[in-house]
C-alpha cells in the first residue's frame, strides 16, 4: 500500500520526497530521534504513542486543516472517538493529495528533464554555432585577403592594358602615317604616269617632232685653257689614280691629326704621371710599406728622366706605349692607396670633431678621386682606340719603318729569286763542266779519229800495195783497222742523223787525211753525235725553256684576262656615255 | 647697316656671281646684271620666255637661263655680250638645268627624268646618262668640282654612279642598300658620299670615293625617318635631322652617333633667348595633321656655321623657333623665338653670324655676342621672304615676293 505506491518512484524522487518531507519538520519529529527515512521501506514512525494521542490528534487535525481538508477531528468534548469516516476521508484525501503531488512532481521532473535536455541541446548547438562562426570569420578574412590581392592584380593588369593600348595606338599612328605616305607617293607616281601617257599620245599623234639641238655662236675654250683629251685607257687609269690619290691624301691628313692628338694625350698622361709621382714622393712615409714605394718612386723618377729624352721615338713604339699606360696605372694605384690611407688617418684623427667637416673632406677627396679616375679611364680608352687606329694606318706610311716595310713585300720574291739564281748558277757550272768534258772528249775523239784515219790510210795503202795473198802480216793491223772501221761505221750511222757534223769524211774513203778543224763544236751539236746525253741533264734545259715558255704564256694569258676585265667593266656600265657629233644648222 | 633701294625681280631668281663682283637678277624674261657695289646695270639680256631658273658658271663668265615650259636653255656671256647659245631640248622637255663645275657643260634633266643630257659648250658634243632618279637630291658635285655623284634607279633598285667631271668618264657604279634613295651629298673634302633613304625608312649610308661602303646608320625603325642631312664644313660631322624632332650628329672617324639634340617644348636651361626670359620657357608647338603625307613635323632645316662651331636647326612643328647648338660643348646654346614662322635662315660665310627672316619687314641677326633686329626701310613695306649672304660676308641680299633689296653691314658688329 503506501510502500507499493512508493515503489514506483525512482530513487531521485525518493530523495526529493525525503527532502520535501524534511522541509517541514514537525515538532514531534524534532523531539523524536527518528532517523530520516532514507530507505524505501517506510518504517513505522514513532510519532504517535498511546500517551500523546490527543496531542497527535490535535496536531494532525491542525495539519489537515492547514492543508485545506475538512477537519478530521472535532474538538468536541468528551468523546475521544475519532470519526472514522472523517479520518478515512481525510486519509483518502491525503492520499489523493499525495498522488497529485507525486504526479505534479513527476510532471515537473519530466519537465525538468526536458528543459535540461533542451539546455544541453542548446549548449551543443551554441558551441557548434560558435565554431561555425569562427570558421566563417576566418574564411571571411581569407576571402578579404584574396580580394585585395585580386584587386592589386586587376590594377596591374589595367596598367598593362593601358600600356598595350598606348603602344597599339602608337603603332597604328605609325601605320597610318606610313599608309598616307605610301598613298601620297602612289598618287604622285600615278599622276606622273598619266602625264607620261598623255605625252606619249601627243608624240604619237604629233608628227612634227622637235629634235634636240644646240645653237652656239662659237665654241668657247675650256675653263682651264687646256685641250680636251681623248678617252683612253690611260686617262681612265689616270682618273683612278687621281681618285686614289685624293683618298690617300685625306687619310694622310686624318692620320696626321690623329697622331697629333695622340701626342697631346700622351703628353697629358706623362704630365699626370709626373704630378702623381711628385705628389707621392713629397708625402712623408708614415708606414713601413712606404719604403718600397720610395724605391719605386726613385726608380720611376729615373725612368722619367730617361723617358723624356727619347720621347718622340717612344711614341711610335708599342712597348713604350704599354709601358706608359702601365706606369700610369701603377702610379694611380699608389696614389689611390695613399689617399685612402690619408683618409683613414684623417678620420681617426677627427673622431672627436663634428662629422660635417669630416664628411666634407672625405667627400671632396672622393669626388676628386672619382673625377681623376674618370679622366684616367677616358684617357685610357682614347689611347686604346688611337692605338688601334694607328696600327691600322701607321704601318704602310710610317717613315721610320717605310724603308724596312717597302722591302718586306719583295722579301719573299727576293728569296725565291736568290734560290733560283743559285740553282741556275749551279746548272751553269755543271754545263760548263760538261761542255769542257765534251770538248775534251771531242778533241780526244778527233785525235783518235785522226789516228784511226791515219791507220786506215796506212792499212789501205798497205793493202793496196800488198795486194798479195800474203795478208797475214797485216792481220793484226787489219783487225785493229777493222775495229776502227767498225767504229767508223757505227759512228757514221750515228752521225747520219746530224747534218751539221763537220767530219763527213767517214763516208768518203779518200785516203787523204782530212784536216779536221779543231774548233770545239757547240755542246748542242755534240749531243746527238755522242749519244752521251744523260737524261737528267737533258731535262734541265728543256725545263728551262719550258719555264720560259710558261712565263710568257702567263703574261699573254694575263693580257687577255686584263682585256677581258676591262671589257667587263665597260659592259658593266650598261648605260655608256655614247658620244655623238651633231652639227647645228 | 645700310639698305639699298628696292629693285624688281621675279621668281626669287637673284644670284651673286661666285667672284662676288656681279649681281644677276631676272625680271620676267629679262636678265639684268649689275655691279654689286654700285648696283649699276652692266648688261641686259632678253630671253625667249619667262625664266624659270638662272645660275652663274663657276668662273663668273657665263649665266644660264632655263625656261622649263619651252624646254629651252639660253647661255649668256658677260665678256662678250654678242655671244649667244641656245639649247633646245625639243619635245623631250626640261625639268631642271645646271652648270657643271668647270663652267663649260650644262646638264639638263628631261621631263619624267628620262635621261640627263650633258651639253658641252666647248665642243657642241652631247652625252646622255640614262635612268637618273627623280628624288629630292639626285645629283651632287663634289666641292672641288672633280666628281659628280648621280642617283639612278633601274629594275626597282637604287644605284649611284660617280663620274669624273673632266671628261664624264664613269668612275664607279655601285648598288646602294636603300629601299628608295632620297638624296646624296658629298662631304666637303670630297672623300665620302652620304646617301640617305626616303622618310619611310631611317637609313643613312656612307660610301667612300671609290665606292666602298664605309658605314650604315639607322637610328630607329618604322617611324618616319630622315628629313634633312648636312655636312659640317670641316667634314668632321654629319648632322641628320629626322621626323622624330631630333638631330643626330655622326663623327667622321667612327661614323657613330656622338650627340643627339632634342627639340623639346619646354626649355629649362637656355642661356640666351631672343628676349631673355627666365627658364622654363615654353615653346609654341603646332601639332601637324596626322593624316597628311609629309607632315610638318621634324627637323627640316640644318645649317652649320662656316667654322663648324655652331649648328642652326628648325623643327617644323615649332616653326617660329630657330635653335642654335654649340658643337664644341654639344649642347643647346640659344633658342631664337620669333613672332611668326621662320622662313629662311643662313649663316654668314665668314663669321658665326646668323641672319633669319620670318616674312615680315624685319631682318634678324644673331651672333654669340648678341642679336639684333632691323626694320627694312622701304616704303610700301618689303616683306623679307628669303635671304642670301654675299660671299664676302658683308652684304645680304633680301628677297621679297617680287622685290629685292641689298643690306650692307657695317664692319663693326652691332650688339644688343
Amino acid at each position: 500500500m503506501p510502500e507499493s505506491s512508493l515503489d514506483i518512484f525512482p530513487p531521485k524522487v525518493k530523495d526529493i520526497c525525503s527532502s520535501s518531507i524534511e522541509c517541514r519538520p514537525s515538532p514531534l519529529r524534532q523531539s523524536s530521534q527518528s532517523s530520516l527515512p532514507l530507505h524505501r521501506n517506510y518504517m513505522l514512525s514513532t510519532f504517535c504513542t498511546e500517551k500523546n494521542v490527543q496531542e497527535c490528534l490535535s496536531h494532525i487535525s491542525q495539519e489537515v486543516s492547514s492543508l485545506g481538508l475538512p477537519p478530521v477531528w472535532m474538538e468536541s468534548g468528551g468523546s475521544s472517538e475519532m470519526n472514522v469516516v472523517a479520518v478515512l476521508n481525510c486519509i483518502y484525501d491525503l492520499i489523493q493529495l499525495h498522488r497529485r503531488g507525486l504526479r505534479t512532481l513527476e510532471n515537473m521532473e519530466v519537465e525538468q528533464l526536458k528543459s535540461s535536455s533542451n539546455l544541453d541541446y542548446l549548449q551543443l548547438t551554441s558551441t557548434q554555432l560558435k565554431e561555425q562562426l569562427e570558421l566563417s570569420k576566418r574564411e571571411n578574412t581569407g576571402l578579404l585577403e584574396r580580394e585585395r590581392q585580386l584587386q592589386l592584380k586587376v590594377k596591374s593588369l589595367q596598367n598593362c592594358l593601358k600600356n598595350e593600348k598606348e603602344e597599339v595606338q602608337k603603332l597604328q599612328n605609325i601605320i597610318a602615317s606610313r599608309a598616307s605616305q605610301y598613298n601620297h607617293e602612289m598618287k604622285r607616281k600615278e599622276r606622273e604616269f598619266n602625264k607620261l601617257r598623255e605625252r606619249l599620245n601627243q608624240l604619237l599623234v604629233d608628227k612634227k617632232e622637235k629634235k634636240q639641238a644646240i645653237d652656239v655662236l662659237n665654241n668657247i675654250g675650256r675653263a682651264d685653257g687646256k685641250r680636251s683629251l681623248w678617252k683612253t685607257e690611260k686617262t681612265e687609269a689616270k682618273h683612278e689614280g687621281e681618285m686614289y690619290k685624293t683618298l690617300l691624301s685625306d687619310y694622310d691628313i686624318r692620320q696626321r691629326e690623329l697622331l697629333l692628338e695622340n701626342a697631346e694625350l700622351k703628353k697629358v698622361l706623362q704630365q699626370m704621371k709626373k704630378d702623381m709621382v711628385s705628389i707621392l714622393s713629397s708625402k712623408k712615409p708614415t708606414l713601413k710599406d712606404d719604403q718600397h714605394q720610395d724605391d719605386d718612386i726613385q726608380a720611376d723618377l729615373e725612368e722619367e728622366v730617361f723617358d723624356s729624352s727619347k720621347e718622340s721615338v717612344e711614341l711610335y713604339c708599342v712597348h713604350a706605349r704599354e709601358k706608359l699606360t702601365n706606369s700610369i696605372r701603377l702610379q694611380w694605384r699608389r696614389l689611390k692607396s695613399h689617399v685612402e690611407r690619408l683618409d683613414n688617418q684623417a678620420s681617426l684623427a677627427q673622431i672627436g670633431r663634428s662629422k660635417n667637416t669630416d664628411a666634407v673632406s672625405r667627400e671632396t677627396h672622393e669626388e676628386e678621386m672619382d673625377r681623376l679616375k674618370l679622366e684616367i679611364q677616358q684617357c685610357k680608352d682614347f689611347i686604346q682606340t688611337q692605338h688601334q687606329l694607328l696600327q691600322q694606318l701607321s704601318s704602310p706610311y710610317d717613315e721610320e719603318k717605310a724603308s724596312l716595310l717597302s722591302d718586306c713585300y719583295m722579301l719573299q720574291e727576293k728569296e725565291r729569286f736568290r734560290d733560283e739564281w743559285k740553282t741556275l748558277e749551279e746548272q751553269r757550272k755543271i754545263f760548263e763542266r760538261e761542255r769542257r768534258n765534251f770538248t775534251e772528249a771531242a778533241i780526244r775523239l778527233s785525235h783518235e779519229r785522226k789516228a784511226f784515219e791515219d791507220d786506215r790510210a796506212t792499212w789501205l795503202k798497205h793493202q793496196f800495195l800488198n795486194l798479195s795473198p800474203f795478208a797475214d802480216s797485216n792481220k793484226p793491223q787489219m783487225s785493229k783497222s777493222k775495229s776502227a772501221f767498225l767504229i767508223s761505221k757505227t759512228e757514221a750511222s750515228a752521225a747520219s742523223a746530224p747534218e751539221k757534223l763537220i767530219k763527213r769524211p767517214s763516208d768518203t774513203t779518200s785516203p787523204t787525211p782530212r784536216c779536221v778543224p779543231l774548233t770545239s763544236p757547240s755542246t748542242a751539236e755534240l749531243y746527238p753525235t755522242l749519244c752521251l746525253v744523260p737524261e737528267n741533264r737533258s731535262t734541265k734545259p728543256k725545263r728551262l725553256t719550258e719555264h720560259v715558255e710558261e712565263s710568257s704564256n702567263f703574261l699573254n694569258g694575263n693580257v687577255p684576262a686584263q682585256h677581258k676585265h676591262w671589257n667587263d667593266r665597260e659592259d658593266h656600265s650598261s648605260h655608256t656615255l655614247t658620244k655623238e657629233k651633231t652639227s647645228s644648222i | 647697316m645700310n639698305f639699298s633701294e628696292v629693285f624688281k625681280q621675279s621668281n626669287q631668281l637673284c644670284k651673286v656671281s661666285p667672284d662676288g663682283k656681279y649681281l644677276a637678277t631676272c625680271v620676267q624674261y629679262r636678265l639684268v646684271v649689275r655691279d654689286v657695289s654700285t648696283l649699276q646695270i652692266l648688261q641686259l639680256y632678253t630671253c625667249l620666255d619667262q625664266i624659270s631658273h638662272m645660275d652663274w658658271s663657276s668662273d663668273s663668265l657665263f649665266i644660264l637661263c632655263a625656261m622649263y615650259k619651252r624646254g629651252l636653255v639660253q647661255v649668256w656671256s658677260l665678256e662678250q655680250p654678242d655671244w649667244h647659245c641656245k639649247i633646245d631640248e625639243g619635245s623631250i622637255g626640261l625639268v631642271s638645268s645646271r652648270w657643271s663645275p668647270d663652267g663649260r657643260h650644262i646638264l639638263n634633266t628631261t621631263e619624267f627624268h628620262l635621261r640627263v643630257t650633258v651639253w658641252s659648250l666647248c665642243t657642241k658634243a652631247v652625252s646622255y646618262i640614262k635612268y637618273p632618279k627623280a628624288c629630292q637630291k639626285g645629283i651632287d658635285f663634289s666641292r672641288d668640282g672633280c666628281y659628280m655623284a648621280l642617283a639612278e634607279r633601274r629594275d626597282c633598285k637604287d644605284y649611284v654612279s660617280v663620274f669624273v667631271c673632266d671628261d664624264w668618264h664613269l668612275l664607279r657604279h655601285f648598288e646602294t642598300e636603300t629601299q628608295d634613295l632620297a638624296g646624296l651629298e658629298w662631304s666637303p673634302n670630297g672623300c665620302v658620299l652620304a646617301v640617305w633613304d626616303s622618310c619611310l625608312e631611317y637609313k643613312v649610308l656612307l660610301y667612300s670615293l671609290d665606292g666602298r661602303l664605309l658605314s650604315t646608320y639607322s637610328a630607329y625603325e618604322w617611324s618616319l625617318g630622315v628629313k634633312s642631312v648636312t655636312w659640317s664644313p670641316s667634314s668632321q660631322f654629319l648632322a641628320i635631322g629626322s621626323y622624330d624632332e631630333k638631330v643626330r650628329i655622326l663623327n667622321h672617324i667612327t661614323w657613330k652617333k656622338i650627340a643627339q639634340f632634342e627639340h623639346i617644348a619646354t626649355i629649362n636651361n637656355t642661356k640666351a633667348v631672343n628676349e631673355i626670359c627666365p627658364p622654363p620657357v615654353q615653346v609654341p608647338v603646332v601639332k601637324p595633321d596626322p593624316d597628311r603625307a609629309n607632315p610638318k613635323i621634324g627637323v627640316s632645316t640644318l645649317a652649320f656655321s662656316s667654322d663648324s662651331r655652331y649648328l642652326a636647326t628648325k623643327n617644323d612643328n615649332m616653326a617660329s623657333v630657330v635653335w642654335v647648338w654649340d658643337m664644341q660643348k654639344m649642347s643647346l646654346l640659344a633658342v631664337l623665338e620669333q613672332t611668326s614662322a621662320v622662313r629662311c635662315f643662313q649663316w654668314d660665310p665668314r663669321r658665326p653670324r646668323l641672319a633669319l627672316c620670318t616674312g615680315n619687314t624685319k631682318l634678324y641677326l644673331w651672333s654669340p655676342a648678341g642679336c639684333v633686329s632691323v626694320q627694312v626701310p622701304t616704303e610700301g613695306g618689303f616683306q623679307v621672304q628669303s635671304l642670301n649672304w654675299h660671299c664676302c660676308g658683308e652684304t645680304l641680299i633680301l628677297l621679297g615676293k617680287d622685290q629685292l633689296c641689298l643690306c650692307y653691314m657695317d664692319t663693326d658688329q652691332e650688339d644688343k
